[in-house]
């Protein structure tokens, strides 16, 4: 019997807005200690979306710059998950649009996602799933968010905007799936009602019994079934809610600072909700070398964590210049906003009318 | 229902995918596409995409906006050249008004153009960035 061919990612992108608040600027407004916040968060500045970015319009970037990578040809997507908990509508999907711009309609079935901050990871596990059973030749997972979080709360501090694209497939693969794992329970610790503008949170309960346990399950468990140790991975990369959570969980599990450095994106980029996870799988990706390992796992409130076990290939060489990369997009050409500009950016300001 | 939304449709070919049109008695690209080509009177066009970068000819500087773009402020609006001759018109993003040069490279993003009103739909296509 031949043997079955890996199915992994084909082609990465991301997409990162330029315009940036550091969190003094914020923390002056509501007359907190900057210093503290950033100490506490490990937390530097944030993106923030051009009042005519959405959901969908980073999300075509990013695709487009996955396809470009892939270098095939967008009719053979057959599948496109768009996950994010900022869809531009209530009622119309992301996913068209997205899938329109790529020129990958009518052939083509896709869906809207939504678990906090799991959505992008969801829509990641769902094609690599589809294209193993051998239902359709490509699938695009993208996770991808304009997070709200209330003014004054200390979610303001993180919310940003930010998203990842991968393109599944069975040819030409840069980095296979070797292993999946998911773990999944109800817990109440972030959660946004219909019709509510902004998102609550649990406080304190967000960390030990929902991040932590949630994560640390998701990742033993997973490191258990693949029978594989820290020391065996390059790098890790772990669902970033501020800075300092995943530096945590990645200690708590035996990896190093070194190996959760690359994929560490939060400080710089602020908590890209969907996107985040994704988002530092992209910035390993673009210096990954052939034979190594990378370890991700996502994270949702409500709550969940999808596990990845990837094995970088030799057809990574080459790739990562076709399109911008993740940790220039970080870097340079940025605009940064006073609050005041912040505020309109984001709706955060009541107009006559 | 709002007027925008067939005509919105109609469009989504060369608003999101810049589908052009490529004589194929001159090789010359236009966009939108024509039907007939300028000069020649040639009918003959072969279906072409733009590609995602192209030069700045000019611009003007749009300081009283139109209804749905008033918020957007003082906003660049340009003529792109693309490969192939085609030229575009579309407002230059992210790229503060006196960093705007003539000559200078720039490349398609997608990007929401307005919304219909509150309720009505968002309105996506393209627009230019500095490269």
């Amino acid at each position: 019997m031949a043997q079955e061919k890996k199915v992994g990612i084909v082609g990465y992108g991301s997409y990162i807005p330029r315009y940036r608040i550091k969190v003094e600027e914020i923390a002056k407004v509501w007359g907190m200690d900057p210093e503290t916040i950033k100490r506490g968060l490990q937390l530097y500045e944030k993106s923030v979306p051009a009042p005519d970015q959405d959901v969908i319009t980073m999300s075509v970037e990013a695709a487009r710059h996955a396809v470009a990578r892939a270098g095939i040809d967008p009719k053979k997507i057959g599948a496109v998950y768009v996950g994010s908990e900022s869809h531009p509508y209530a009622v119309k999907p992301t996913g068209t649009t997205v899938a329109e711009a790529l020129g990958s309609t009518p052939d083509i079935h896709t869906a809207d996602m939504e678990f906090a901050c799991k959505a992008g990871s969801e829509g990641m596990f769902v094609c690599y799933g589809l294209v193993k059973a051998g239902l359709i030749t490509y699938g695009l997972g993208i996770g991808a968010d304009t997070s709200q979080g209330a003014p004054g709360d200390a979610l303001e501090y993180s919310a940003s905007a930010g998203a990842a694209a991968f393109l599944f497939g069975n040819e030409d693969v840069i980095a296979t799936v070797d292993d999946t794992y998911a773990f999944m329970t109800d817990t109440p610790d972030f959660w946004r009602r219909e019709h509510a503008f902004y998102p609550s949170h649990g406080g304190r309960f967000t960390g030990e019994p929902a991040y932590f346990r949630t994560v640390l399950g998701c990742a033993n468990a997973l490191l258990e079934k693949s029978g594989l140790k820290p020391s065996d991975f390059a790098h890790c990369v772990f669902h970033q809610p501020n800075g300092k959570f995943p530096m945590r969980v990645a200690k708590m599990l035996g990896f190093t600072e070194e190996q959760n450095r690359t994929g560490w994106v939060t400080p710089w980029l602020g908590n890209t909700y969907s996107g985040s996870s994704p988002i530092g799988l992209t910035a390993i990706l673009d210096v990954a070398k052939p034979g190594e390992k990378i370890f991700m796992v996502s994270y949702g409130s409500g709550a969940g964590s999808d596990g990845f076990i990837f094995t970088v290939t030799d057809k990574i060489k080459g790739v990562a210049g076709i399109a911008p990369q993740t940790r220039p997009q970080l870097d340079e050409n940025k605009f940064y906003l006073d609050y005041g500009t912040y505020a309109k950016f984001r709706g955060k300001i009541l107009k006559a009318g | 229902m709002s007027q925008i939304t067939a005509r919105y449709w109609r469009e989504i070919p060369r608003r999101y995918r810049g589908e052009a049109a490529k004589s194929t008695k001159t090789g010359k690209v236009f966009f939108p596409p024509r039907l007939v080509e300028p000069k020649n009177g040639n009918r003959q066009f072969e279906p072409t995409k733009l590609d995602y970068e192209g030069k700045l000819i000019t611009y003007t500087v749009i300081r009283i906006a139109p209804a749905g773009f008033e918020d957007q402020g003082a906003y660049a609006l340009g003529i792109i050249e693309m490969p192939g001759g085609a030229r575009i018109t579309a407002q230059i993003a992210d790229c503060p008004i006196e960093q705007v040069k003539i000559g200078m490279k720039v490349r398609i993003e997608f990007r929401k153009i307005f919304d219909d009103g509150h309720e009505g739909i968002h309105c996506y296509g393209y627009k230019v960035v500095p490269m």
